[in-house]
């Protein structure tokens, strides 16, 4: 929420205050300011603006680590177009999270609405939905995850327990990827958590008012509680999109590093890892990242464009 | 905080209540369906939460179970107790499994401590200070947020490879001390705007300078967000895996993600119960951090979105 709205702040902030000579107070704190922030700026420029221009240009390269880079132009950015590999982990990263983030929002949701009831014990249920969402991206987790899903695994015991002989989700690629899915909806908690913060800034008297006009429950969800609650959707849509498609370890771990069965848990991220890490192509592994940077930018922009439609703000 | 939230809800629970007050009979039918309302959400709630730690408790509860019986019975009573997981994953792999907590645990503290340090600084900078580069690097620093990893590990990996770093801490742990985790800098920023002025400007008059401000009068104030930084860099730094993986490929550096990823390629099918022993061991700090830290955890959640 926050941070949306700080950048909705800067937006509206008036420009730079022009060319006045400053006082000496305000040198001096200027100074003090670049002295508090010298470790910030370094780090800046050095592991993070640094690097950046850095993959931007090695995109452009061929590289491998024992000879020096190469130019290649766009070389790398045509082979990203005829590489069905990267196609695919492009499909499997979409369907991740365009059927995992709506999914994790709507239990968040469905939950923290359920807890803001009013209901006795309200930050033990708390506690206990949120803790997946703390260990979730641990490689204990993904190794658990492997387990329960393998073809001997609780899911399958319950299952047997019905009768019902179940398939290996992990090892079956029909499958596979629902497996990760499911894990990424298990981690709802911190969603949650933010939506029970936005639900709780929602003021009383909303609902008393709409009372007296006999408003009912269903009707005061849909007229006050979701309009009121937009922003906080929103800010975790957009959070949640991000997240989503940077993951890695749990795909990583469950198909032992390939991405298997048949590619079929190949998240870009990944595949990412595989072309820089494991073949050293650093070249095309930069422009692979510039690809993702632009696509997580874009993902977010039209979050931002269209959140115009549907997200109210107060002001 | 904790009273604060349920305090909160309740009111606002109890509005459908207050709701239809007038009348007698037709009340106390509403009373009763509340009651009724109330236990199925009750037991909604439990059902969930069953259904999302069950694996977790069947986890622990295989960890002691002989391999033999893991996969006979879902259920969580174990007929039979052994400690032999936690002997053999412990000695399964190069290193006994304590050196990887060792090398987890220094690169946790390395980061904590420059999370700490650094951040909270720029925090400072960037929430009290005057300084007419601040627009474009206070943009600057929250683009960062959503800057993926991805993006820089490439190059990262080039310059600490080129400076003979990898294989060792400290591509985890240098850049800490350089504030690049932006979540942190954005959290203490909110905090310290959250502070009166007044108390500055009282020190200042006094003649203190800034530094001697911020450590004086500030830093104290700001333990509350301090705690939630560390227990934050904590159970990421701790159950990282994509950084230490690229960085980390010998063994005698390797930390518990890397070891256990290593585990799980190395162990047999058959030999799940080690497995399970030894993922309990690596969730075990993060289970206790969690139990003591959690009203920070919510409040950090809340205030800035972190996971």
């Amino acid at each position: 929420m926050a941070v949306v709205e700080e950048f909705r702040q800067l937006r509206a902030e008036p420009g730079a205050r022009g060319f006045r000579r400053r006082t000496d107070a305000e040198r001096k704190e200027e100074r003090a300011a670049w002295t508090f922030l010298f470790p910030w700026f370094i780090g800046m420029v050095l592991i993070t603006l640094g690097p950046m221009i850095a993959s931007l240009v090695l995109s452009f390269t061929d590289y491998n680590l024992l000879r020096d880079p190469a130019w290649v132009g766009i070389e790398n950015y045509e082979r990203m177009l005829g590489d069905a590999r990267l196609h695919k982990s492009l499909g499997v990263t979409f369907t991740y999270v365009l059927i995992g983030v709506p999914l994790q929002l709507a239990a968040a949701l469905f939950l923290a609405m359920v807890l803001n009831r009013g209901l006795k014990g309200l930050s033990f249920y708390r506690s206990v939905y949120y803790l997946p969402s703390l260990l979730g991206g641990s490689v204990a987790i993904a190794v658990l995850w492997k387990q329960l899903f393998g073809v001997s695994g609780l899911v399958n015991q319950v299952l047997g327990f019905f009768g019902v002989v179940g398939p290996g989700w992990i090892s079956n690629p029909e499958t596979a990827l629902s497996t990760l899915i499911l894990l990424h909806v298990w981690t709802f908690g911190s969603s949650m958590v933010i939506f029970l913060a936005g639900l709780r800034q929602i003021p009383d008297m909303y609902y008393e008012a709409s009372a007296i006009d006999g408003a009912g429950r269903w009707r005061q969800f849909r007229s006050i509680t979701i309009p009121l609650l937009t922003p906080v959707i929103f800010f975790n849509l957009v959070l949640q999109v991000i997240n989503a498609f940077q993951s890695f370890t749990q795909a990583f771990v469950v198909s032992g590093g390939t991405g298997g069965p048949v590619d079929s848990t190949l998240f870009f991220t990944l595949y990412l890892y595989q072309r820089g890490f494991t073949d050293y192509q650093m070249g095309y592994a930069s422009a692979m990242a510039w690809l993702l940077l632009l696509i997580i930018g874009a993902l977010t922009a039209i979050n931002f464009l269209v959140s115009k439609y549907w997200v109210h703000y107060d002001d | 905080m904790t009273t604060d939230v349920l305090k909160n809800t309740y009111t606002a629970g109890a509005l459908p209540v207050r709701r239809h007050a007038p009348g007698g009979r037709p009340q106390q039918g509403r009373r009763r369906r509340g009651v009724v309302r109330k236990i199925l959400q009750h037991a909604l709630l439990i059902v969930v939460g069953i259904l999302m730690t069950y694996p977790l408790l069947w986890m622990l509860v295989g960890s002691f179970k002989p391999n033999d019986l893991i996969f006979l019975s879902p259920g969580l009573i174990p007929e039979e107790v052994t400690l032999e997981h936690y002997t053999n994953g412990w000695n399964g792999l190069t290193y006994p499994f304590g050196r990887y907590i060792l090398n987890s645990a220094t690169v946790v503290v390395g980061a904590l401590i420059g999370n700490l340090v650094s951040c909270t600084t720029a925090a400072y900078a960037f929430a009290r200070l005057r300084f007419r580069a601040k627009p474009v690097l206070f943009s600057a620093m929250l683009l960062t947020l959503m800057l993926p990893i991805h993006v820089l590990i490439v190059p990262q990996y080039i310059m600490f490879s080129s400076i003979g770093w990898v294989n060792t801490f400290l591509p985890l742990i240098v850049p800490k001390f350089l504030a690049v985790d932006a979540f942190f800098v954005f959290l203490m920023v909110q905090f310290f705007r959250g502070i009166p002025r007044e108390l500055e400007e009282a020190a200042r008059i006094d003649g203190a300078g800034y530094w001697r401000t911020f450590l004086q009068v500030m830093l104290p104030l700001t333990v509350p967000a301090l705690a939630t930084t560390a227990i934050f860099t904590f159970i990421w730094t701790w159950s990282d895996f994509y950084t230490q993986l690229v960085f980390l490929t010998k063994p005698d550096t390797q930390t518990v993600s890397v070891a256990l990823r290593n585990f799980v390629d190395t162990t047999s099918a058959s030999n799940w119960g080690a497995l399970f022993a030894m993922s309990v061991v690596t969730l075990i700090p993060l289970f206790v951090v969690f139990l003591v830290g959690q009203r920070f955890l919510v409040k950090g959640i809340a205030t800035t979105g972190l996971k």
